[in-house]
Parts: structure tokens; C-alpha cells; sequence
């Protein structure tokens, strides 16, 4: 074996994968688990600890995956990751623990996520659960969002033995997990529905279809309800669009809307809800969600192209994505940006007018920013555009909390080592503070908030 | 669950139901609306509050079935449940939340069309119940799917009714009430207009001609109702608005009418196809060639 190489992972065969809405991911066996454990070198000074939001001791799961001691290596997850499961999944693990790990210098990192979704995932199969708390505080804890954030704060409030309510908007909880990220990427009952249990049966109530803000306010909350503290876990929901004309045409979506459509309403099985699949398909846009439009998309039968205004060392998105896209087919578009959206007399889309971009000085996030190239517009055929140009917190909370500061992107301001806000017993954490974000950034503030509320608790 | 307290088909067309929601009914107030949801697979429907009982945690929806969920709804009894409801969505309307003694000054005059009368009742009646009598336009086809006549004679100030074919009160559209009214010397501060777009957008063409400021309750497609999709897009002037979040009143003469009809109509042929198949069940064949013939 070649000590350089990882092993390799089983994947749908692309062209399959394309038509259907399964797994791409087949995830290790438990004989290449065991094999590409073995390539850890069990650092010292693990340099992938340091590249993990969570600081998950990498080396010593590992190590219990070498000797097969899959219990175990889940325990040590579970000291500082709620959702192994979902992150060793849809972390950007390349930009994380696996970039900073020291085998990737010369030649493959070890493969830590698929190895942390390994555990997790024998976990699950073999019946190993969270531990509900022996003794019971007797204090109400409310947790608004029910995405990893809010499940994250929920799971641990309850382990210390607090008495936690997750109040969700939708009808289904998860949030992100299960209205944006696609059943082929992260399997909504397999793992999504089984995180959620999990916190459940931790003794977390989940009480669905309450909007803060509308049905009750965090005020009401606490001075009706009797909830001693909250956390605001209620993430960066709101689309955007580009201001373009044709964009309110018949056929233009956010990907939102296309992904709510398809993942949380289920129109891929055939759910009441309809979607417009479309044939000729552009999705506008270079991050994860924008990966998950097109590829979903393209499972719906249509042809897929993505138009991005920087380049391919530019994208967002995870690099695994990226690659999965192309070998399905995904045609990219890239140094390109929208200038118009066509429409025919009723109202359709027809097709898309695109401008050639070119890299010019660094801007403020340190990326070359993109200038169109004078006169050279075309077109693009298409029946359907999907915006997928990032998201912003609803203001819908912060609008009717009296006291909670927010700033000028609508965001949250939260203390990021406790997650305390402005407002006295209410903690924030998630998108709903950093603006869009990442599931394991998200999971490690609903921890710190966590952490932060039971201090508050403790000294009140 | 959200238990169905009372099921009543009020004609032919048109239902009312009685929900136990008791968040919902605890906050919401006129203007606002909810979504429920049938069952596991159903679609989330928004449907104005009509209603509301905050002691017994009730909601009143009156609905029309128009699309196979709708239609699905018809079959609900008394002692039925829906498996989501979720609300109060939307803003309360603005002649509600804005300073009553300015309110208690104007003349207003609302307008209601088919099914829309539901929606304009809790506000003509909230307005009757803090001192201010509104006059109200009711129209409808004909006089069989004239709904809510004696609450709303209850709370209105003046109540005209006018049906297309002249079966039962004035004869013709809403409109022209409208032009006879103020040809008859009437005079208007606002107008709120609630109804089938289509008749929203010629109540504003005429309101418009007397400059009288109208208000309308948009009612385009949504999924969430929370501000999450952006399907519920309006153009307002030059500006882009959601309808769940930002309205769902908005000033009707902003509003691109058009726009917004075309927009309503974009799952026509998916949702189409879902009626035929619920309507036919397994008999439905596709001969027309526009379903492929796969189910
Ligand atoms: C399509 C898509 C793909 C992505 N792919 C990846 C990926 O591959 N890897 C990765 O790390 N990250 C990815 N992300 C980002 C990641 O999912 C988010 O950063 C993460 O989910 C944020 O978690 P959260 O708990 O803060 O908020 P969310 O997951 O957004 O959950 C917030 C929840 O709060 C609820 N809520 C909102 N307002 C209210 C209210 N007023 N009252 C009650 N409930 C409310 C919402 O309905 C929602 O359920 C992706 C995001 C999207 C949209
Ligand atoms: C804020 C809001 C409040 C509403 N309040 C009420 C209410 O109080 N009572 C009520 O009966 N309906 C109300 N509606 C409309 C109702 O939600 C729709 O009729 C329903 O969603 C249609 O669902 P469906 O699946 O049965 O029909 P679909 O299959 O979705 O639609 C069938 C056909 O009807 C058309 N259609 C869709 N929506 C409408 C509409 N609003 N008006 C006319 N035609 C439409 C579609 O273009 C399509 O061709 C409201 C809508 C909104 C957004
Ligand atoms: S949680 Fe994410 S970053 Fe941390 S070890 Fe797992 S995959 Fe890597
Ligand atoms: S840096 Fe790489 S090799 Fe070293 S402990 Fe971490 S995973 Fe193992
Ligand atoms: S219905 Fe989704 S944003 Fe309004």
C-alpha cells in the first residue's frame, strides 16, 4: 500500500448518480476504515487538532478506529462534536483539520472526515446513544432554531439537566440540514431525523411550526413562560437577489426556494408541493448551495450550467463538491457574471445575457476582485435561473426583542466565547451571528452558548 | 395536531373552518394570515385569519378550493385534524396598528371580492368594535356565493352588494359600485380592496382615477411565509418586496399587477396535473398528452 495515498472511498458511479437522489458517498467500510487509520502518524503536536473549529482530538479517535475500538473513538468524538455524523460529511475539511494535517505536505492528509462519518455512522448502526443527565436543575432553557446551532445548545443544556425547548418555524426540524443541504450529500432520515432523535431522547422537547417573533416574542417567552434564558440559534435565512432585470420573471428562483422545494417539501418523491425542474438550468453562484442547485437540478433531468463571476481557485464552495459536480456533468461558467435574465411574452425565462469578468486587485476579503471585460456579453439559453448569491439573517427577531443589538448585516452581536448579547439571559449563536456560514462553526457556538448559559444559571 | 373544531361549507364554492391554534390565536390580529398543512406530504397553504377567539385558542379560515390542496381540504369534517399550522404570518393591516384617532377621521371604504369578503369581515369588524363604521362593497358572480352577509351588515357602516349577473343586490362588478358611489357624491379617504387579483387590479385602476389611496392584500404563491424563499416576490414601485414578510397589504397602486398574475400562474400546468390526479384518481390516463401519460 501506498502510505502516500489515502484509501480510496466507494462512490456512486457518476452517471448513475446523476439520475437518482442517493448517497454519492458510500462512506469506508470497517477493513478501509481500520487500513486509512493507519496512515495517521499520531502527532505529537497534531497539527489537525488546531485546523478543526472544534478541536476534536483527531489522533486519539484515530487511534481506537486502528485498533478497532469504534465505541470508544465515538466517545472521544462526542467530547466535542455533537453531529460527527453531518460534519465528517459537509465539513470543508480541505480549508480544515485535513489541510492542516501534516501527511498532506508530501503527499494525501489522512482522510479525517470520512473517518469521523465512519464512527459516527456505527454508532448510529450499532444503537449508541448520548446520555440523558442523572439530575434535573429544574430551569427552563428556550432554544430558538432548530439547525445545528440550536440542537447543538439544546443536546448539551439537557446533558447538565436542563430542562430545554426548541421552538422551530418549519415544520420539520434541523433547519439548513434538512431544507437546504440535498438527501444525496446528507441523508435526511439516516442521519438528519437521527441527530434530532438523539437530542430527543436527551429529554429536549421540540415544539415545531412556533415563529419567534410572530407567534410569541423572546419577552413572552420569559416573562410568561417562564424560560430563564434563551438562545438564538435561528440562522441566516434570508435569499438575495442581484437587482437585474427579468429577475421576478417566471422561472427565476433563489436556491432557497429550489432546495426548500425539493429537500424540506420533498418534491423529488413526489410530495404535493410542486417544482419547476426546468431543462436548460443556470444557477448563479459559487458556494455549497449553489453545488447543491445545480446537482439537484441536474437529477431532475435538466442541463445544469453554473455562471460565477471569480475563478476556480475562487469558489466557495467544498472542493469535493466542486469535483462531484463536474464528473456529473455541471458545465461552469466561471469568470462570468449575469447582467440581464431574458423573458418571452408570457413571462418565462428564455435565456440569460452574461458579461466576461477578469480578476482585478485584491479586495477587501483578500480575494482579486472581478471587472467585467468591456463588449463582451453573450448569452446564455435557459428556462429557469436559480439565485444563489447568499443569505442574510431575518430580521424578524431582532426587530421585536426590545434591547438586542444587531448590526448593520442584520447579524446578532454575541459575545463569540460565551455567546451573551446585548440583552440580559439571551444568547446567540450560528448564522443567526457570523451571516452564512458553516455547520461545524455553527455547532461550536451553540457549545460556547451553551457553556455561557449554564454560567448564567449557575450564578443567578 | 391542530384539531378542525367546526367544518361548514358555506356554498357551493366556499368552506369555513373553525382550528384550535392557540399560539396563533393568542397574537394574531387583522391582516395577518396562516399556513396550514394537510398531512405529511401536503403543500403549506397560506390562508388569511378570518377570525379569532383568543379564549378558546381558535381561528376562523374561510377557503376556496382552486388547486388539488385545496380540494383536499374540502373532504376535512368536524373532529378532523391538520398536521401543521403555523402563524400569525404577515403584518396586521395598517389601518389597525396606525393611530386610531387619525383611523376614527378618514372615510373608508373596503371592497371585497369572492372569497375575499372573508378577510375583509375581522377588519370592518375590528374597526366597527373601536368606533369607526366603514363602508363596505361586497361582489360576487352571483348570489349563491354571497358569503358572510349578516356578520358583515353587523359591523359595516353602509353594505352594498353587487353580483356580475345582477342575481341579488346592485348588478355588476365591484368597480362599478365604486364609480357609482362616488358619482352619487360619496367621498373616500382610503380603500382597501381584497379579492382575486384580477379585481384588485381594476379596483386600483379605478380608485386610482379618484385618487383615493387603496390597500391591497396580495396573495402570490408561497412555501415558507417566513421570508426564507423569496417565491412570494412582488415588484412595489421600483422596489422588491415579499409578501409574507413585508406585506401582505401593500399600496395598490405600487403594485405591478401584472407582474403578479403571471407569477401566480407559474405552476399552473404541475399543479394541474396534481388536481387531474386527485380528481380521477388511478382512472386518469393523460389523454389529453400533456402529462406524458405516467400516471
Ligand atoms: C444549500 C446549503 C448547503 C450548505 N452546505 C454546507 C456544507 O457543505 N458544509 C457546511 O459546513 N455548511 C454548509 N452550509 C451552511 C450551513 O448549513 C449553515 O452554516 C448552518 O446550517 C447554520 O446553522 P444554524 O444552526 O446557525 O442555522 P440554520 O441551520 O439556518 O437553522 C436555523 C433554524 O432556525 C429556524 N428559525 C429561524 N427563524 C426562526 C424564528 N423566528 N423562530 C423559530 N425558528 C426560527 C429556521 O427555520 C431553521 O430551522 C450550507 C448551507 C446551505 C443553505
Ligand atoms: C397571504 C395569503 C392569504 C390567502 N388567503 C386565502 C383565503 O383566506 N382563502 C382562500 O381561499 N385562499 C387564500 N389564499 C390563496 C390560497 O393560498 C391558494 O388558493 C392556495 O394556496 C391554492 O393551493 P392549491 O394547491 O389548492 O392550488 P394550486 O394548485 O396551487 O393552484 C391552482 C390554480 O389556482 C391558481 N391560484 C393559486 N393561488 C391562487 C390565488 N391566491 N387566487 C387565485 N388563484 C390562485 C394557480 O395559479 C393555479 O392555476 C391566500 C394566499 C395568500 C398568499
Ligand atoms: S468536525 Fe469537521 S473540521 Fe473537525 S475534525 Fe471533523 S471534519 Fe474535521
Ligand atoms: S496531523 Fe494528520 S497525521 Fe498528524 S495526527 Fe493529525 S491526522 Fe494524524
Ligand atoms: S413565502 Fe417564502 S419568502 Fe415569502
Amino acid at each position: 500500500m501506498d502510505m502516500m495515498k489515502r484509501v480510496p472511498i466507494t462512490e456512486q458511479d457518476a452517471k448513475v448518480r446523476a439520475t437518482n437522489f442517493d448517497e454519492v458517498c458510500l462512506g469506508y467500510t470497517e477493513e478501509e476504515a481500520v487500513e486509512e487509520a493507519g496512515r495517521c502518524l499520531n502527532c505529537k503536536n497534531p497539527m489537525c487538532v488546531s485546523g478543526c473549529p472544534v478541536s476534536i482530538n483527531i489522533p486519539a479517535f484515530i487511534e481506537q478506529v486502528k485498533n478497532r475500538n469504534f465505541e470508544k473513538a465515538y466517545e472521544i468524538i462526542s467530547e466535542s462534536s455533537a453531529l460527527p455524523a453531518v460534519c465528517g460529511r459537509v465539513c470543508p475539511q480541505e480549508s480544515q483539520c485535513e489541510g492542516k494535517c501534516v501527511r498532506g505536505v508530501k503527499g494525501e492528509a489522512v482522510a479525517i472526515g470520512k473517518l469521523e462519518r465512519f464512527v459516527a455512522d456505527w454508532a448510529s448502526a450499532h444503537g449508541v446513544k448520548p446520555q440523558p443527565a442523572k439530575e434535573k436543575k429544574g430551569k427552563k432553557v428556550a432554544v430558538i432554531g432548530s439547525g445545528p446551532a440550536g440542537l447543538t445548545c439544546a443536546g448539551d443544556l439537557a446533558r447538565i439537566g436542563y430542562d430545554v425547548t426548541i421552538f422551530e418555524a418549519l415544520h420539520e426540524a434541523g433547519g439548513v440540514l434538512v431544507y437546504g443541504i440535498p438527501e444525496f450529500r446528507l441523508p435526511k432520515e439516516k442521519v438528519v431525523a437521527k441527530e434530532v432523535e438523539n437530542v430527543k431522547s436527551l429529554g429536549v422537547t421540540i415544539e415545531k411550526n412556533v415563529i419567534i417573533g410572530k407567534s410569541i416574542t423572546i419577552d413572552e417567552l420569559m416573562e410568561e413562560e417562564g424560560f430563564e434564558a434563551v438562545f438564538i440559534g435561528s440562522g441566516a435565512g434570508l435569499p438575495r437577489f442581484m437587482g437585474i432585470p427579468g429577475e421576478n420573471a417566471n422561472g427565476v428562483f433563489s436556491a432557497n426556494e429550489y432546495l426548500t422545494r425539493n429537500n424540506l417539501m420533498k418534491a423529488f418523491k413526489h410530495y404535493e408541493t410542486p417544482i419547476h425542474a426546468g431543462q436548460k438550468v443556470v444557477v448563479v453562484g459559487g458556494g455549497n448551495v449553489a453545488m447543491d442547485a445545480a446537482r439537484t437540478a441536474l437529477r431532475l433531468g435538466a442541463d445544469v450550467h453554473i455562471v460565477y463571476r471569480r475563478s476556480e481557485a475562487e469558489l466557495p464552495a467544498r472542493v469535493e463538491e466542486v469535483h462531484h459536480a463536474k464528473e456529473e456533468g455541471v458545465v461552469f461558467n466561471l469568470l462570468t457574471n449575469p447582467t440581464e435574465i431574458l423573458v418571452n411574452e408570457e413571462g418565462w425565462v428564455k435565456g440569460i445575457r452574461v458579461i466576461k469578468m477578469e480578476l482585478g486587485e485584491p479586495d477587501a476579503s483578500g480575494r482579486r476582485r472581478p471587472v467585467e471585460i468591456p463588449g463582451s456579453e453573450y448569452e446564455i439559453e435557459a428556462d429557469t435561473v436559480i439565485m444563489s448569491l447568499g443569505t442574510s439573517p431575518n430580521p424578524l427577531i431582532t426587530s421585536t426583542t426590545e434591547g438586542l443589538e444587531a448590526n448593520k448585516k442584520k447579524c446578532i452581536v454575541a459575545d463569540e466565547a460565551n455567546g451573551q448579547t446585548s440583552k440580559a439571559g439571551v444568547f446567540a449563536g450560528g448564522d443567526a451571528v457570523t451571516g452564512a456560514a458553516t455547520v461545524i462553526l455553527a455547532m461550536g457556538a451553540g457549545k460556547a452558548a451553551a457553556k455561557g448559559i449554564h454560567a448564567y444559571l449557575s450564578e443567578k | 395536531m391542530y384539531s378542525i373544531l367546526k367544518a361548514e361549507k358555506l356554498n357551493e364554492n366556499i368552506y369555513l373552518m373553525i382550528v384550535k391554534a392557540p399560539r396563533v390565536a393568542k397574537h394574531c390580529l387583522p391582516g395577518q394570515f396562516l399556513i396550514v398543512k394537510l398531512d405529511e406530504k401536503g403543500e403549506r397553504i397560506p390562508l388569511t385569519i378570518c377570525d379569532y377567539d383568543r379564549e378558546q385558542g381558535t381561528v376562523t379560515i374561510v377557503f376556496q378550493p382552486v388547486g388539488a390542496s385545496t380540494e383536499a381540504m374540502t373532504a376535512l369534517q368536524t373532529g378532523d385534524s391538520f398536521m401543521d399550522v403555523v402563524g400569525p404570518l404577515g403584518n396586521p393591516s395598517e389601518l389597525i396598528t396606525g393611530d386610531l384617532e387619525e383611523t376614527r377621521k378618514k372615510k373608508i371604504l373596503f371592497v371585497a371580492g369572492g372569497v375575499g369578503t372573508a378577510p375583509v369581515y375581522p377588519q370592518v369588524k375590528w374597526l366597527h368594535e373601536h368606533g369607526v363604521d366603514a363602508d363596505v362593497i361586497v361582489g360576487a358572480k352571483t348570489k349563491d356565493l354571497i358569503i358572510l352577509e349578516k356578520e358583515m351588515e353587523a359591523v359595516a357602516g353602509n353594505l352594498y352588494i353587487t353580483t356580475d349577473d345582477g342575481s341579488y343586490g346592485r348588478s355588476g362588478m365591484v368597480t362599478k359600485v365604486i364609480e357609482d358611489l362616488v358619482a352619487e357624491g360619496k367621498q373616500y379617504d382610503v380603500c382597501v380592496s381584497i379579492g382575486p387579483m384580477i379585481m384588485m387590479k381594476f379596483c386600483c385602476l379605478t380608485t386610482k382615477k379618484f385618487d383615493i389611496p387603496t390597500i391591497v392584500s396580495m396573495n402570490p404563491i408561497m412555501v415558507d411565509g417566513t421570508g426564507m424563499c423569496g417565491a412570494c416576490r412582488l415588484s412595489v414601485g421600483d422596489e422588491i418586496k415579499f409578501a409574507c414578510v413585508d406585506g401582505p397589504e401593500f399600496d395598490g397602486h405600487l403594485i405591478d399587477f401584472d407582474e403578479a398574475m403571471k407569477r401566480q400562474q407559474m405552476y399552473k400546468t404541475e399543479e394541474g396535473r396534481a388536481l387531474l390526479r386527485l380528481r380521477e384518481g388511478k382512472t386518469h390516463h393523460g389523454g389529453c398528452g400533456n402529462c406524458g401519460g405516467d400516471n
